[in-house]
């Protein structure tokens, strides 16, 4: 009964889908990355540039907006890194996305140490604030669950959309599922691998890092060291669960962040009888199990994890 | 067919394209040697030589995957003025209208053939794309060509032979002038290369030129107009077709008389390996097989004929000990298999040789030393107290090289500094050393030059000469037509009967690789004499 | 246009040269954020320099830090070789350093040569199965075994805390959570009188030895080296690219394990969550260093000891946040990968020849 309750309140899915934004942006661009063929380990590196980065640009004056586009450009730059080491030089991309991560952490902690060297609380900014949309916001359930989130929750659901769109619905998104299919295919016609790929890894880091700036400008208003906590790493299961489909990874985000929601209320419930930890480890657990799942089925992309070289077919 | 005679055919006078002094090196290897070659409108050249010979690297510069050390490719532009082509550059020669169709296909196998062909085609930052224009234009050239494939089926889905003409039309759609096919026929059965070849000529009559890359001369003679061949990176040789003669082309291709194996008089003695309707079902056609039956006995060798990807793979790892049947009974050496494992296998007398050389056969990192032990590290030859003892693996290896005439710097050589022929002797001398009772040799001359590949076949009849029972797969049919005793037809994961190798038919073997005759297995042993009367 | 020509083989100069290179290049390059930070730039070189080499005292620090970095450098170095991506160090060193608290706090006591590999043996072996689930996950269902690995590092952690403020709980720690402390027998003896540096580091050059000779002189390391440059290959002659698996997961997790025995028993003496300051993934940066050579771990684990050492020492002298190491050594870590490249291409630049 207290689990009906649960699952019909309001509150709940409004906290599900809070907590499945940042995901939604980060396996959006984990997707990107791997439907072109390359594996973006950076990504949890890229969270944390990105909270980082637009915190910090807001915090020091460049608006909200501003900071989203600080955080979108931080990504980009530790994309396109990832991107010249793996794509044109081909070197391994486990290795290189795993030293992305570990850069794009400690100079993110190193910039905050820097600039703000002694403060034992961390400064705030004012985030983004729940949307007040007149008639929308004011629906029973959804005015509450969907339409009282901040912009950045509405901007992940259409980002949703685009990439969906971009991807079966435009040339370009033919050119990048195929050079993740078959690189050869996409020289053969005449366009560039290297570019396509380049260009997918960059703009996959970008809307990574949205992510990461969602946490310091819209669920939180300040910066913390390892705040993001392995969220980028079930970004990358998450993709996989959702078989590298835009509205599949909308359906597996709002699935976890659902099951995320519930597992906080439900330890206000029973949380006397289990430990703190074991609901915390939940979304971990969760993400392996996805994992497991889909693992016999997944149908990754093709060239996925391959180097490409000019000249070989 | 191949008689049909070219002669009608006049020259056209209008120039398309003419590559001029086209040099490539690749270190110390000449690939290409001042090449000169022309082509007109509406004419088809086949370029001729042997696997080596510089054919594809000469098509990759035209294409723009490589850029030529020296020379230059001049294409008459759509307004009829003679222009170079910019070097390494693709999309130039696509611009150009040059279409390649690669011996390996580049498509994309999860996308749809209509996806593959419009790719790259339209502006790439388009909000959306239009497909009704598309689909107009490519039914026009497939009711006009003959070359007629779902585009909506995911390309995995088609055969090979439907590939090959998703691949011709993605050149068409783009309004290709000229058609570069490299060994458009290695794939294809002898019928689906007939009708290939009509729709070829049928092109060539509305103008397009095609410049087909082969190395089989009675194709050659089909379907071309004209003839260059090539030899060791240089042009030795262009002639019409029709006045081309069969044997002063052969000597020009191969350059030298080439001693050719030829099979001795040998009885067959006991079964060494016996398949009784042995089923794999891996739901996929290349991974399958429907109620094998099989005999080889020592002395012999068997031929698997057959179209790739019809069940060779699944033989192949069978008999490796890679993969094991869902029923049926194998037996080796008279004693039914019950524990399939590639160690066992390689211990107890079965040599493997596999397809993929590189991928299967070695590891290019480890040393060539290494490379000849890795069946055998297991045994106490190889161990001292737990520890490799590398003096006894340098040792062997030292005899290999010697024995196999492996060319490389030394035995602690990384592999993957040898050439191609040079691994296929470094895996001849890992398994043949070892006197096996049984051989699987996996297309064991595809890809190598003619002096490697009569190594290869030397040794294999040396083998059986020994008393092995040897199973040779290959898609090459002068190979198995040249070494095997009798010969089975793989088709569709089934197998026909053997027939022995002096009663067949080419004819009627490309039909039974093509799956057209099921009576031809029943037929086989009754009607050898009269055949072997026919045949001229 | 620039090409990348393939070298058939890279010259031993080069090979060997690179990496030291490549460090070289990362600490110089740790000079911009230093200036952005507005640090003396040669004062901060030197004083990094003083504090991990300037006394006994400081070199006894690094070799300290050295002691878990060679451990984790050699189990990502040996998974890496068979293409075994463990990211999981970091979970399987928690894991040891627990199961060495479970059996080293008291429940057995005993002479310190029984006790010391007692508790090695119990860290290594959950170390190992720490890997062995996800290993076997990924060559019976496919599971990618750098996601696994990644999110367990996350749930032992979790696991650890859950067990301090639980069953290991200290009772006399006054509510830290924080483990009972290891006992003397099972205690890893400092090799020097009032250093830190402790028996530990034996046991590390040990392991990266005795690995040396496994991986090139055994059959299990010849089966190890063809399994990771060509499984195909290596399946097709007869190696069971499974066990060969299973077996590196268990030298790789038990060798992470053995680097959390080490730091419970060794340094700390007890455990907390704040054990290991990630040497899970520096353990990475410093097999790549190494080229994944066994022995070379040692070399480049005394590097990546001595940033981060010295780097702690600068920031405390001049107050340069002490990340500037986390991220020279993240910097290290992409100027190998680059350098790697061009030990095996050979960079062309080529002009055009211009039309006409």
């Amino acid at each position: 009964m207290e689990i009906i309750d649960i699952l019909l309140a309001a509150s709940f899915w409004e906290a599900a889908i809070r907590i499945a934004t940042p995901l939604i942006f980060g396996v959006l661009g984990a997707l990107v990355c791997e439907r072109a063929g390359v594996l973006n380990l950076g990504i949890e590196g890229i969270f944390t540039a990105g909270a980082m980065a637009g915190w910090m640009a807001v915090w020091l004056g460049a608006g909200l907006w501003g900071g989203v586009l600080v955080a979108a450009l931080a990504g980009g730059f530790f994309g396109l890194i990832h991107a010249i080491l793996t794509v044109p030089l081909g070197l391994s991309q486990h290795v290189s996305g795993i030293g992305v991560t570990l850069l794009a952490t400690s100079l993110s902690y190193f910039t905050y140490r820097t600039a703000l060297p002694d403060v034992s609380s961390p400064p705030r900014i004012i985030p983004f604030q729940p949307l007040d949309i007149p008639i929308l916001s004011d629906l029973p359930f959804i005015g509450q669950a969907l339409f009282s989130q901040t912009a950045m929750t509405m901007l992940a659901l259409v980002l949703v959309f685009v990439t969906g769109w971009v991807l079966y619905r435009t040339p370009l998104g033919l050119a990048i599922r195929a050079v993740g299919d078959n690189p050869s295919s996409v020289e053969a016609q005449g366009l560039s691998v290297y570019g396509l790929r380049i260009g997918a890894v960059v703009v996959g880091s970008a809307m990574m890092a949205l992510g990461g700036a969602f946490l310091t400008m819209s669920a939180f208003d300040a910066f913390f060291f390892g705040m993001i906590n392995g969220r980028g790493w079930v970004c990358i299961a998450l993709t996989v669960f959702a078989s590298w489909r835009p509205g599949k990874a909308l359906i597996g985000a709002l699935l976890f962040g659902a099951f995320d929601a519930f597992q906080v209320r439900l330890q206000t419930e029973v949380g006397a009888f289990f430990p703190s930890q074991v609901f915390l480890m939940m979304p971990y657990i969760l993400s392996i199990i996805a994992l497991i799942v889909v693992a016999r089925k997944a149908d990754y992309p093709k060239a996925l994890l391959v180097p490409w070289f000019k000249g070989q077919r | 067919m191949s008689s049909a005679a070219h002669s009608s055919h006049k020259t056209s006078p209008e120039l398309l394209l003419q590559l001029a002094g086209i040099t490539k090196k690749f270190g110390p290897l000449i690939a290409n040697d001042a090449i000169d070659l022309k082509v007109h409108k509406g004419e088809i050249v086949a370029l001729l030589g042997e696997n080596g010979a510089g054919k594809t690297t000469l098509m990759n510069i035209l294409f723009g995957h490589y850029v030529a050390d020296e020379g230059t490719v001049t294409v008459t532009n759509r307004d009829g003025n003679l222009e170079q082509l910019e070097p390494g550059a693709p999309q130039a020669a696509l611009d150009a209208g040059i279409g390649m169709v690669h011996q390996h296909f580049t498509l994309a196998e999860n996308l749809s053939g209509l996806d593959n062909i419009v790719l790259g085609t339209e502006p790439i930052f388009r909000l959306r794309r239009d497909r009704t224009a598309a689909r107009a234009k490519l039914a026009d050239l497939m009711s006009g060509s003959g070359l007629n494939v779902d585009l909506d089926q995911p390309v995995h889905k088609l055969t090979v032979g439907e590939k090959q003409r998703v691949e011709i039309l993605k050149a068409l759609y783009r309004d290709a002038r000229l058609l570069v096919l490299d060994e458009p026929t290695a794939v294809l059965t002898p019928q689906e290369a007939d009708s290939l070849f009509v729709i070829l000529r049928q092109l060539a009559a509305t103008g397009l030129s095609v410049i087909i890359i082969a190395h089989k001369l009675a194709e050659v003679l089909a379907v071309s107009h004209r003839i260059a061949v090539l030899r060791g990176g240089k042009k030795v040789g262009e002639m019409q077709t029709s006045d081309a003669d069969h044997r002063s082309i052969a000597e020009l291709m191969v350059g030298r008389e080439v001693p050719v194996s030829r099979r001795t008089e040998r009885v067959p003695g006991a079964p060494v390996l016996r398949l009784s309707d042995v089923t794999i079902d891996r739901g996929d056609a290349r991974r399958s097989l429907h109620g094998v039956n099989l005999t080889a006995c020592e002395g012999e060798i068997l031929g698997i004929a057959g179209v790739s990807g019809n069940g060779q793979a699944a033989l192949a790892q069978l008999l490796a000990g890679l993969d094991k049947p869902d029923s049926g009974i194998v037996e080796i050496f008279e004693a039914i298999v019950t524990k399939f494992d590639a160690h066992k296998f390689a211990q107890n007398g079965i040599a493997r040789i596999p397809e993929d050389r590189h991928h299967d056969g070695m590891v290019g990192s480890m040393s060539v030393a290494e490379n000849i032990a890795i069946e055998d590290v297991r045994s106490k030859d190889y161990q001292k107290f737990g520890f490799l003892d590398f003096a006894a693996i340098r040792k062997r290896a030292e005899q290999a090289i010697k024995d196999y005439d492996v060319r490389c710097p030394g035995p602690g050589a990384p592999a993957r500094l040898l050439s191609g022929g040079n691994i296929q002797k470094l895996i001849l001398a890992r398994v043949l050393e070892k006197s096996p009772k049984l051989i699987l040799a996996n297309q064991p001359s595809r890809g190598l030059d003619v002096g490697a590949q009569s190594e290869v076949h030397r040794r294999l009849l040396e083998a059986r000469q020994n008393g092995a029972a040897v199973i040779l797969i290959s898609e090459d049919l002068d190979e198995l037509l040249t070494i095997s005793d009798q010969i089975v037809v793989i088709h569709a994961g089934h197998v026909s009967k053997a027939i022995p190798t002096d009663a067949i038919d080419r004819s009627e073997l490309g039909l039974m690789m093509a799956g057209q005759t099921k009576t031809y297995t029943q037929q086989a042993q009754t009607s050898n004499t009269i055949r072997q009367g026919e045949t001229p | 246009m620039i090409r990348f020509e393939p070298r058939s083989n890279p010259g031993p100069i080069l090979v060997y040269g690179v990496p030291v290179f490549a460090a070289v290049f990362a600490i110089l390059l740790a000079a911009i954020p230093l200036a952005l930070a507005g640090a003396p730039i040669m004062d901060a070189y030197g004083l990094m320099i003083t504090g991990a080499f300037g006394s006994v005292f400081s070199t006894s620090e690094m070799l300290t830090r050295a002691t878990p970095l060679i451990l984790t450098g050699l189990a990502a170095a040996i998974a890496f070789r068979a293409k075994l991506w463990n990211i999981g160090a970091e979970g399987q060193l928690y894991m040891g350093a627990m199961a060495a608290v479970v059996v080293g706090t008291g429940v057995i006591d005993g002479p310190s040569w029984v006790m010391i590999p007692v508790i090695m043996i119990a860290g290594a072996l959950a170390g190992a199965l720490m890997l062995i689930g996800p290993t076997l996950l990924k060559t019976r269902m496919g599971v990618d075994e750098v996601v696994t690995t990644l999110l367990l590092n996350f749930i032992v952690l979790l696991f650890v805390q859950m067990m301090l403020e639980g069953a290991l709980k200290d009772p006399m720690s006054m509510g830290w959570p924080q483990s009972e402390p290891i006992i003397d027998s099972a205690i890893l003896p400092p090799l020097l009188e009032r250093m830190r540096v402790h028996l530990g580091l034996i046991i590390a050059l040990v392991a990266a030895s005795g690995l040396a000779v496994f991986v090139k002189r055994t059959v299990w390391g010849f089966e190890i080296r063809a399994v990771g440059e060509n499984a195909a290959a290596a399946k097709f002659s007869g190696i069971s690219v499974t066990k060969t698996m299973i077996l590196v997961a268990a030298l790789s997790g038990g060798l992470a394990g053995l680097a959390g025995v080490s730091e419970v028993a060794g340094t700390r003496g007890y455990l907390a969550t704040d054990l290991s300051p990630g040497y899970g993934y520096a353990g990475i940066v410093v097999a790549m260093l190494a080229r994944l050579s066994p022995v070379g771990v040692i070399i480049s684990a005394l590097f990546v000891a001595s940033v981060f050492v010295g780097a702690d020492s600068m920031s405390r002298a001049i107050g340069v946040s002490s990340y500037l190491a986390d991220l020279i050594v993240a910097m290290s870590l992409l100027c190998v990968l680059i350098g790697g490249f061009l030990t095996r291409f050979k960079v062309r630049f080529d002009r055009r020849k211009t039309a006409g």
